[in-house]
């Protein structure tokens, strides 16, 4: 029965997560907003891994090995996130039309 | 029941209390937060494993990382785009509440009784010699994904190296200057590293038998360099030094070494010969667990900043 | 486990063990162990694909002896050995062409580009070729993130702002890509116990965990495959690039979520075959070719006009997708769009890297990428502009190329199909194409009369008009090539 609360758990933080990474414009929140996603995301899979649970294990071992992986993996991309964002606050603005891909203009589909 | 009721309460009380925070710092000391209480859920959910990694990872290096970013971006405001309006915002909010509503349609018609692996888990778990059926997953039945997610830290670390500006190619990682010295962070850094190391230790010693293993004994370890470079009691070698790029391609190489070892003596990448299993996976566990460990850290201290 | 099953293990490993190495070894080391093992890569790919035609099947490896559900297999179909065997020949081409920008001298210090380049381009090309065998849906995550992980740096490789506020746009699109996709798999689990696409293939049920999950995750993988609408931080990424990372994304980056895509559509899920869902699908295809050749025919700047033109032909790889979902009695017709898909995306991988590497050639030389400022550039720089040329016919299908084959065999399957819309939108695109390769090609062919300058043989021409000459010669190959792709479709198997 827990399992299938923090599963409608996950499904609820999926949608907030999705909402802060939609609506902010900052990229920091955009960063924590995403993570929130992850976090639901990672525990609807840890409520499958419950619902799992045989053999003599709490939960299915194989979810949670995905799990684990998938946290690993998600706080590497949070770094990279953070680097590049910090990196582009600390960078003095480039001459315009320094890079081909700058001036886009804004009618385009 | 009635524990885990308030724990979910919590937590979405937590995430929303994240979202509507318009400060960066609130909202990374809410995400810390929210980083623990998931980690309370993982024990809730019987997957220790997963908890550890989670308080470790999910609130540990991540709280340290997002709280640095937080206060050097701080003089700097950076938009990626315009701010959507209020009926934007609302049709957003609507779509968002409607995958919610989605989600938990589809989590409550899941097929039941739920399948699941763990019999096959224990039926082989013993070709592996270990104990901790999460281990064995990671090191024999899908030992390919660990290896690759390996590789993957390694790519991270270049990838965070190559966003160095121009003129700090070669120096060491992360601001010039770390955090000021004294204080009781000096304190905790003299402190917990010797505990932390010995926790690391145990934790991934345990781990072929018992929740545990080199993803949580890295992070712990990742840790108490953070902890001690924060203090400014180590400085983080250059990004040039030898030694410190062989550590942290050393475990997914020997790794993949003892796979393509297994296709020409067993026949299949990664195949352990029989009764041997036990042992090369502990030998990759540990030279994995510095190799990922080193590189979680090098990955919170970031590129190499503009030198003076 | 099959005969031959090593070759796209290898295949995979090769790249992956060379981005680990490349990090001890440094700039100049990492450059030479790339360029060693660009000839392994490429036999192995060529041994992969002979395996798959010659047994007429897919080839198979199991990692560790274990199979699926509970162990992990690598498999190399038709469609994965041609994906094969196109990053490795593009890898190649542009890892030549590379050395002049990223090169190492003997004795120099390394720099952060050079530093980064070598690895990143391994991990690309071992990320793809995972992408394209790997069996398992969650294996096919961490091909996803690896390929975002390579992508990004090479997004904004020169450093600048405009290039960093690109590459973070991509990421957060591409994270946010990998994430839905996530979910999508944990339903899958829990819903069928399996992760490996050969054992799903043919028992999806239409039921709502399972809508669900392929929603969640057709929607993340058109986002990394930048399908319009989601093709936003597309051309800003693959424009600022320097001319080699631009032709690595553009021709072979966005393919891998595509294969993704496809196993998932035509391998999980032709039980539930929704033709309403594939007729969104190919309407968006049918939009992109459109709208985003439409925008190409408006830029100003040569690299965005490519980059614009990759919106576009990304958009004919999704006509195979109503095409074949709605032929389920008709093999023939549907093998056609099937193979009309494929040589698509090996062409267009071909045809968009000597599009690339000849416009950053062109740039280089007059100093400036405005497409009006291209005049002399044909006599300063006749061999890049005939390979622009020849990969331009190519992408708006002129016989004999291998666009015209794509095209035409996209063509002759929706007329035979009787969806007449997307041959009228193939034929469109092939017009608004034309259009834009003209602009720059009448441009670069205006004389302005002054003599052309004095210039030393640069073999990176040689490289770029290699690969012109492949998308265009592709159209060529013997029908029995064709054959090939078709080997070991899931949605065929019994």
């Amino acid at each position: 029965m827990s399992a299938i609360l923090y599963g409608l758990l996950g499904a609820a933080l999926t949608g907030i997560g999705l909402f802060g990474l939609l609506v902010r414009t900052e990229p920091l929140l955009r960063i924590l907003a995403f993570n929130l996603l992850g976090g639901g995301v990672f525990l609807v899979f840890g409520a499958v891994a419950r619902r799992g649970a045989a053999a003599g294990f709490a939960a299915d071992p194989v979810p949670q090995a995905i799990i684990l992986t998938g946290i690993v993996v998600a706080f590497a991309a949070t770094t990279l996130a953070v680097a590049l964002a910090v990196r582009i606050a600390e960078e003095p603005g480039d001459a315009p039309g320094a890079a081909p891909g700058a001036d886009q203009p804004p009618d385009a589909p | 029941m009635m524990v885990d009721a308030l724990l979910a309460a919590a937590i979405l009380a937590v995430a929303l209390a994240t979202v509507a925070a318009r400060g960066t710092f609130t909202a990374t000391a809410l995400f810390i937060g929210y980083g623990l209480l998931l980690a309370f859920a993982w024990v809730r959910l019987g997957a220790m494993d997963v908890a550890l990694t989670e308080a470790a990872i999910g609130a540990g290096l991540s709280g340290a990382l997002l709280l640095g970013a937080a206060a050097r971006m701080r003089p700097h405001r950076v938009a990626l785009d315009r701010a959507p309006g209020r009926a934007m915002t609302a049709a957003i909010g609507l779509g968002c509440a409607g995958v919610t509503a989605a989600l938990a349609a589809a989590i409550l018609l899941l097929p039941d009784p739920a399948l699941s692996l763990a019999p096959q888990v224990a039926a082989q778990i013993g070709t592996t010699g270990l104990g901790n059926p999460v281990a064995a997953v990671l090191m024999s039945f899908r030992a390919v994904d660990t290896l690759l997610e390996s590789a993957v830290l390694v790519l991270a670390v270049i990838a965070a190296w190559s966003l160095a500006p121009k003129g700090g190619w070669g120096g060491p990682p992360g601001l010039v200057q770390p955090q000021a010295q004294g204080g009781p962070l000096a304190l905790l850094a003299r402190l917990l590293p010797p505990v932390g190391i010995l926790v690391a230790v145990h934790i991934l010693w345990i781990g072929k038998d018992a929740p545990g293993g080199k993803f949580q004994a890295a992070a712990i370890l990742a840790a108490m360099w953070m902890l001690a470079w924060m203090a400014g009691r180590t400085a983080a070698p250059p990004v040039s030094a030898r030694w410190l790029r062989l550590v942290v391609a050393a475990g997914p190489a020997l790794f993949i070494a003892i796979g393509l070892l297994g296709w020409l003596a067993e026949g299949a990448f990664l195949a352990y010969p029989p009764g041997l299993a036990l042992p090369i996976i502990m030998v990759v566990e540990i030279v994995l667990t510095a190799s990922i460990a080193v590189a979680l850290a090098l990955l919170v201290i970031g590129p190499p900043g503009r030198r003076a | 486990m099959t005969a031959w099953g090593a070759l796209p293990m290898l295949a995979v490993m090769l790249p992956v063990v060379g981005m680990v190495l490349a990090l001890p070894l440094g700039a100049r080391g990492a450059e030479r162990l790339t360029l060693a093992l660009l000839p392994v890569g490429i036999v192995l790919a060529i041994g992969t694909a002979a395996a798959v035609q010659a047994a007429g099947a897919p080839v198979v490896h199991l990692l560790g002896h274990w199979a699926p559900p509970l162990g992990l297999a690598l498999r190399a179909d038709g469609l994965a050995a041609a994906m094969l065997v196109t990053a490795a020949l593009v890898v190649a081409a542009v890892a030549l062409f590379a050395r002049a920008d990223f090169g190492t001298a003997a004795g120099a210090t390394e720099t952060r580009a050079a530093f980064a380049f070598w690895p990143l381009l391994l991990a690309l090309w071992g990320a793809i070729n995972l992408a394209v065998v790997a069996t398992d849906l969650f294996t096919l995550y961490v091909a996803l993130e690896l390929l975002t992980f390579a992508a990004m740096p090479m997004v904004c490789l020169s450093g600048t702002r405009a290039t960093l506020e690109a590459a973070l746009r991509y990421l957060m699109f591409a994270l946010l890509g990998s994430v839905l996709y996530l979910l999508g798999i944990a339903f899958i689990y829990a819903g069928y116990g399996t992760l490996d696409v050969v054992l799903l293939a043919g028992r999806a049920r239409a039921d709502l965990p399972t809508h669900v999950a392929v929603a969640l995750m057709t929607a993340g993988l058109l986002a990394k495959t930048a399908l319009l609408p989601l093709h936003l931080w597309l051309p800003p990424a693959h424009a600022g690039a320097p001319p080699a990372a631009s032709a690595i994304l553009s021709a072979l980056v966005v393919k891998g979520s595509f294969v993704i895509l496809v196993r998932l559509w035509f391998g999980v899920m032709p039980g539930l075959a929704a033709p309403m869902a594939a007729q969104v699908l190919g309407g968006l295809g049918a939009a992109a070719i459109l709208l985003g050749s439409v925008a190409a025919l408006r830029q100003e700047r040569l690299k965005l006009l490519v980059a614009y033109s990759t919106v576009a032909q990304i958009g004919y790889l999704f006509l195979m997708v109503p095409l074949l979902v709605a032929a389920p009695g008709d093999e023939a017709y549907a093998a056609r769009a099937w193979t009309g898909g494929v040589l698509q995306a090996v062409s267009h991988a071909f045809a968009k890297a000597a599009m690339f590497l000849a416009a950053g050639l062109i740039a280089a030389r007059i100093g400036q990428d405005r497409i009006a400022g291209l005049a002399g550039a044909a006599r300063l720089l006749p061999v890049p502009v005939l390979a622009f040329g020849l990969a331009g016919l190519s992408l708006m299908g002129v016989p004999p190329s291998g666009g015209f084959a794509a095209k035409w065999l996209l063509l002759t399957s929706a007329i035979e199909a009787g969806q007449w819309g997307w041959a009228l939108v193939i034929l469109a695109g092939g017009l608004l194409t034309g259009g834009y390769v003209y602009r720059v090609m009448a441009a670069a062919l205006t004389g302005d009369g002054t003599q052309p300058a004095l210039r030393r043989p640069d073999k990176r021409e040689t490289i770029v008009l290699a690969l012109a000459v492949v998308s265009v010669v592709l159209g060529l190959l013997p029908l029995a090539a064709f054959g090939l792709v078709q080997v070991g479709r899931l949605d065929l198997a019994p």
